[in-house]
């Protein structure tokens, strides 16, 4: 019997997990996915927003600008590439200039730090290759960009470190409330634990439904992106985003932190689980994202992708009101954290605070702390980053730190050999990608994939066909051998 | 009779003409860049041939597999039947590039020889 | 130790170059190479059509690399397996390489000239946006020739192919033989991307239908890939609506073109130039930066190793002259492409380095049929080449004799595609 099961370990349900470890408490976290962080906080802008557009009276406004603030110490924590790069709404006429103003208000009640409305010449000496037409904008110098791979992979490892029981390919199915516990249905095991929490992102409607009467759902609206190589990265400085408007914030352009240029998200309604790109989408991210930057080198993107909001529908199920739902449900011992979109990666630092000290600790009462608490990951090594000296020593403690295994982003063999060998440690050859760039670069993992399926078949002590890309069996990479198995020694 | 054809045996491609009058197999051939231009194109009218390049397994060396071809071009017709004979071999390192791994393939007289060198390791 | 030549990479381009340079008087000639042996993306190619042009045999990629690795030893040339080179900067008479490797870990080697051999790698999904699902099973045609040949995986047993690029053809070819099923390869333009002779023996023997003007619009399956919807384009290239189709398949290929690998190239602060993607380069292909040299498919996309090995041989007789101090450095021409022709390489020619003649290698623009290729300088026609056939997919290589060109003043050579003059 577990004291908590976290449903869901995206970014929300990770961090909730070692927030909690911070206690003594037996806590399992649960994911359906082969790797922790492999739906939504996946793919999103990566952008950690200052706070400023949400309005103060909800949850978003309350906790955005508060999880930014946290962002330094726990990526310093956490190991993870975080940037405080700064970011600009840019105003192309008066009647945008005034949104402006009031979002610089609205930020000041949120208790965003260091607004400040630039006028053009600011603009420009700031972002040269922005738009001549551009005739003010709005400075949140808070605002950054993170790699929200690293970090959900690094929260997980260190809610691992500290004692959480991580379970993946644990899809939950059914939940049953017995007396004062639930009983959990995965497919291989049925877990049980006295308090649940709802992390499950855009499927959170449904998680709940399996033990209360829905109150909220959720509606998945694509985001469309482009990424372009690392020769385009400096092109902008901070995150760029267009005035908002009554469709949200619009097509951003952002540098992000490994260097290379991002632009979109559009939002059109889809099914659930509808991740693919579609042609007319990004030709229509493409045409508003010159509108800001018209030096876009369309020819050096690298890779397209595209995410799911999970965004509550406010209309039918008014308690929601479009705000994060973080509380526990009319299911007593049943915390949902749900229709956590946009900012929720920013947010989250603050969120996972109050979730702990304000839902879970008034539930379980003689909560005592864990005093092995440690809220450092051990540090991770990029090679790429390392001085002369440095690149020296290290090959010299552990040779494997000599093979470059990706080509494009200079990843070693050392480097993949330890996230494999890591606390939620990687498996696949996406989740390697996620962990440590091999496969981000310029050829997409061309050269570097068919050497990281070498690596991970021997670590994990199975054979080539046995590695996936992403989720299990479905994902399969090599179909078997030619010459029809004939190998045996 | 008349025939347009591609030379593939070297990367010029020269666009061949094949004509025959009579229909008797006196074959002209016209729109050669070298001599091996006709031979090709009357061989590919006669009894087409072509080299496989394929791979056999092979233990105890870097790679799982190494590569092999036929020695000399081989009927079209029989490309399949020899793929299933290849794909029976199993050799071990060390291999020279030269060295004959299937003896008289299918029986037709040709070699099947390795194309790379693999130490043993 | 101070190198007289060191050598990034050891393709053939790579091999050839040290073999020349060391038999043309550098002394200490040093390859360094980043796999596990010496031959580079030969060791791949398993397929026959290599080395007719320089041996009058056609030879298998192994077989190829093989009879340069014999040269190179035999000349005793030393190289450096496992070995990456990481970065090369120039400190004037001096070039310092950064490799590093397992046994010597982070290292820096010092070079008199420095020949750039590094070859090319090849376009992804990505660059060139498919819509759809992001699925595995998608590959570049390389990654899947490496996965078959050397390592002897299959990715999958039914197939498409999208672009018609050589390896893309050469893969047809052999996943069929390996027992797959190839549904078609379909390529943008309206004419092939590879050589006539690899359609002929890689498509047509095998009844693999080549689709000319189509490309792949959607990619579907969100795990592992299903199908691909492919739709007709017109002269524009726009998809024409109502043509598309589905066709199944479990495994996408991608052969839409190769660039040439030039980080180190660029970080060194080597001009380049666009249109080959590679380093501006002299006859004896020197690059902007004294010194330092570049040959083979670094410099330039090249479809036959033939004409990677000539190349690599004025690199490393240029290295060695280096060396010795006689490279004369006064450019005397630059080359233009004009109507036509997309790039030209060399981009400069240095008249006193010249032996007896200048190949200048280029590429069309489009299709030509019964065409020529003039050389102009100023408005003088200095030489012709008469081609039946010009075909994008196929490189042109156009020599010129020294005395020739000797007769014009220093300028400008513009190479343009004319109607033959009857
Ligand atoms: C297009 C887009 C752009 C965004 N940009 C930003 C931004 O720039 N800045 C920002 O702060 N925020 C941004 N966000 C919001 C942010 O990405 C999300 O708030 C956050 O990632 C949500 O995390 P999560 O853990 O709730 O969801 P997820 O990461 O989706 O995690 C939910 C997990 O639950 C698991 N799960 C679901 N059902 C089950 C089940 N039945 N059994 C077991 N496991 C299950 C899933 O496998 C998944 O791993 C953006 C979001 C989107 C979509
Ligand atoms: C798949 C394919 C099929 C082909 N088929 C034919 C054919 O049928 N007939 C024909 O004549 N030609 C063919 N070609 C063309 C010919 O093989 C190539 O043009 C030729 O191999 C290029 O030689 P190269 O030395 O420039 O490059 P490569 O062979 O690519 O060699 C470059 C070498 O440099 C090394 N290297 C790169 N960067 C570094 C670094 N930073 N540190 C250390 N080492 C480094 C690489 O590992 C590699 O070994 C084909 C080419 C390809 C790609
Ligand atoms: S005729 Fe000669 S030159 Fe022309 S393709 Fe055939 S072998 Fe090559």
């Amino acid at each position: 019997m577990y004291d908590i099961a976290i449903i869901g370990a995206g970014i929300a349900g990770s961090y909730i997990a070692r927030e909690l470890s911070r206690y003594k408490l037996d806590i399992v976290l649960l994911d359906g996915e082969n790797d922790v962080g492999n739906q939504i906080t996946m793919a999103n802008s990566a952008i950690v927003h200052a706070g400023f557009d949400a309005p103060s009276y909800k949850l978003k406004g309350k906790f955005n600008a508060a999880g930014n603030i946290m962002y330094g110490k726990i990526c310093d924590d956490l190991d993870v590439p975080f940037k405080r790069c700064g970011s600009l709404v840019v105003a192309h006429d008066e009647f945008e200039m005034a949104t402006i103003h009031d979002l610089y208000k609205n930020g000041l009640k949120n208790g965003v730090p260091g607004l400040k409305i630039l006028f053009k010449d600011e603009v420009h000496a700031m972002e040269p290759n922005l738009s001549e037409d551009i005739c003010g904008a709005l400075y949140a110098p808070t605002a950054g960009i993170v790699s929200p791979f690293e970090l959900c992979a690094h929260v997980a490892e260190n809610a691992v470190d500290n004692g959480v029981t991580l379970k993946l390919n644990h899809m939950v199915t059914a939940i049953n409330k017995v007396d004062d516990y639930f009983s959990i249905t995965t497919a291989d095991e049925n877990i049980d634990a006295k308090l649940v929490i709802n992390a499950a992102g855009l499927y959170a409607d449904d998680v709940y439904e399996m033990v209360g009467e829905p109150y909220f759902k959720l509606l998945a609206r694509k985001g469309n992106y482009f990424i372009f190589d690392k020769d385009a990265g400096s092109l902008v400085n901070s995150v760029i985003f267009p005035c908002p408007s009554k469709n949200g914030k619009g097509i951003l352009v952002s540098p992000t932190v490994h260097g290379n240029l991002l632009i979109g998200p559009d939002a059109s309604p889809v099914d659930k689980g509808d991740v693919s790109t579609t042609g007319e989408q990004l030709d229509y991210i493409k045409a508003n994202a010159l509108k800001n930057c018209p030096a876009l080198p369309f020819k050096k993107i690298i890779r397209s992708y595209a995410g799911l909001r999970n965004t509550p529908v406010a209309d039918t199920f008014t308690t929601t009101d479009g705000d994060f739902i973080l509380e526990e449900s009319p299911v007593k011992g049943f915390i949902n954290v749900a229709g956590y979109e946009s900012p929720g990666l920013t947010s989250i630092p603050a969120v996972a605070h109050y979730v702990v000290e304000e839902i879970v600790k008034p539930l379980i009462p003689n909560i005592e702390s864990n005093p092995n608490f440690d809220p450092k990951v051990r540090p991770h090594l990029r090679f790429e980053e390392l001085s002369d000296e440095e690149r020296a020593d290290i090959i010299k403690k552990d040779p494997k730190y000599g093979k470059v295994i990706c080509r494009c982003e200079t990843i070693t063999e050392g480097e993949i050999l330890d996230v494999i060998h890591r606390n939620a440690g990687a498996r696949t050859v996406k989740s390697v990608k996620k962990r440590c760039r091999a496969g981000m670069g310029r050829c997409q993992g061309g050269f570097c994939s068919p050497r990281v399926v070498e690596i991970l078949a021997r670590e994990l002590n199975c054979s080539l066909d046995e590695i996936m890309y992403d989720q299990q069996d479905s994902t399969y990479i090599l179909a078997g051998q030619t010459k029809s198995a004939k190998e045996e020694a | 009779m008349i025939k347009e054809l591609t030379c593939i045996t070297c990367p010029m491609g020269c666009q061949l003409t094949v004509v025959d009058k009579n229909d008797d197999g006196n074959f002209e051939v016209t729109g050669n860049t070298c001599k091996r231009g006709p031979k090709y194109a009357i061989n590919e009218l006669t009894n087409p041939t072509r080299v496989i390049p394929t791979t056999v397994v092979v233990r105890n060396a870097m790679l799982p597999r190494l590569p092999v071809k036929t020695a000399e071009p081989i009927p079209k017709g029989k490309i399949f039947d020899a793929m299933k004979v290849i794909n029976q071999v199993v050799v071990d390192a060390p291999i020279k590039s030269g060295d004959i791994i299937i003896e008289n393939l299918l029986g037709l007289g040709i070699n099947v020889v390795s194309t790379k060198t693999m130490a043993k390791c | 130790m101070i190198y007289d030549v060191v050598i990034l990479g050891g393709g053939p381009a790579g091999l050839s170059a040290a073999v020349e340079a060391k038999k043309d008087g550098a002394e200490n000639v040093l390859i360094l190479e980043r796999d596990r042996e010496l031959g580079g993306i030969l060791n791949q190619c398993i397929h026959n059509g290599f080395g007719l042009h320089t041996f009058n045999e056609e030879l298998t990629g192994p077989e190829y690399a093989e009879r340069y690795i014999h040269q190179v030893t035999d000349l005793g040339i030393p190289y450096l397996l496992n070995t990456m080179v990481l970065d090369l900067t120039d400190n004037g008479d001096l070039k310092t390489i950064h490799v590093i490797n397992e046994e010597d870990g982070y290292t820096v080697i010092q070079s008199k000239a420095v020949i750039l051999t590094m070859g090319c790698r090849e376009r992804t999904s990505g660059a060139i946006g498919i819509p759809g699902y992001r699925p595995s099973g998608v590959f570049t045609a390389g990654t899947v020739q490496r996965y078959i040949n050397m390592e002897g995986y299959m990715p999958g047993k039914e197939v498409v192919i999208l672009g018609s690029g050589d390896i893309g053809l050469i893969m047809a070819r052999r996943m069929t033989l390996e027992g797959a099923h190839v549904n078609a390869v379909c390529e943008l333009m309206p004419y092939s991307n590879g050589l006539v002779r690899n359609i002929v023996q890689c498509l047509d023997d095998y009844d693999i239908p080549l689709k000319l003007s189509h490309t792949i619009t959607f990619i579907h399956g969100k795990d592992r890939i299903e199908g691909v919807s492919v739709s007709q384009v017109d002269e524009k290239m726009k998809v024409i609506p109502g043509t598309e189709e589905y066709i199944p398949c479990d495994t996408l290929l991608l052969s839409v073109g190769l660039i040439p690998e030039n980080e180190i190239t660029r970080n060194a602060g080597v001009e380049m130039d666009d249109r080959t993607n590679g380093s501006v380069v002299g006859e004896l292909r020197q690059t902007s930066i004294p010194g330092v040299f570049a040959c083979g498919n670094v410099v330039h996309v090249h479809d036959l190793v033939d004409f990677v090995s000539e190349e690599a041989v004025l690199a490393g007789k240029g290295a060695a002259k280096y060396v010795k101090g006689t490279l004369d450095t006064n450019v005397t021409f630059t080359t233009v492409n004009g109507n036509g022709i997309s790039y030209v390489v060399p981009q400069q020619v240095a008249m006193k380095n010249v032996e007896e003649n200048v190949t200048f290698y280029m590429r069309v623009r489009q299709v030509f049929k019964d065409r020529v290729v003039n050389a102009y300088i100023g408005d003088q026609l200095v030489a012709t080449k008469k081609e039946k056939k010009l075909l994008p997919a196929e490189m042109v290589n156009f020599k010129i004799a020294k005395e020739l060109l000797a007769q014009y003043p220093a300028g400008e050579i513009r190479f343009v595609v004319e109607e033959a003059k009857k």
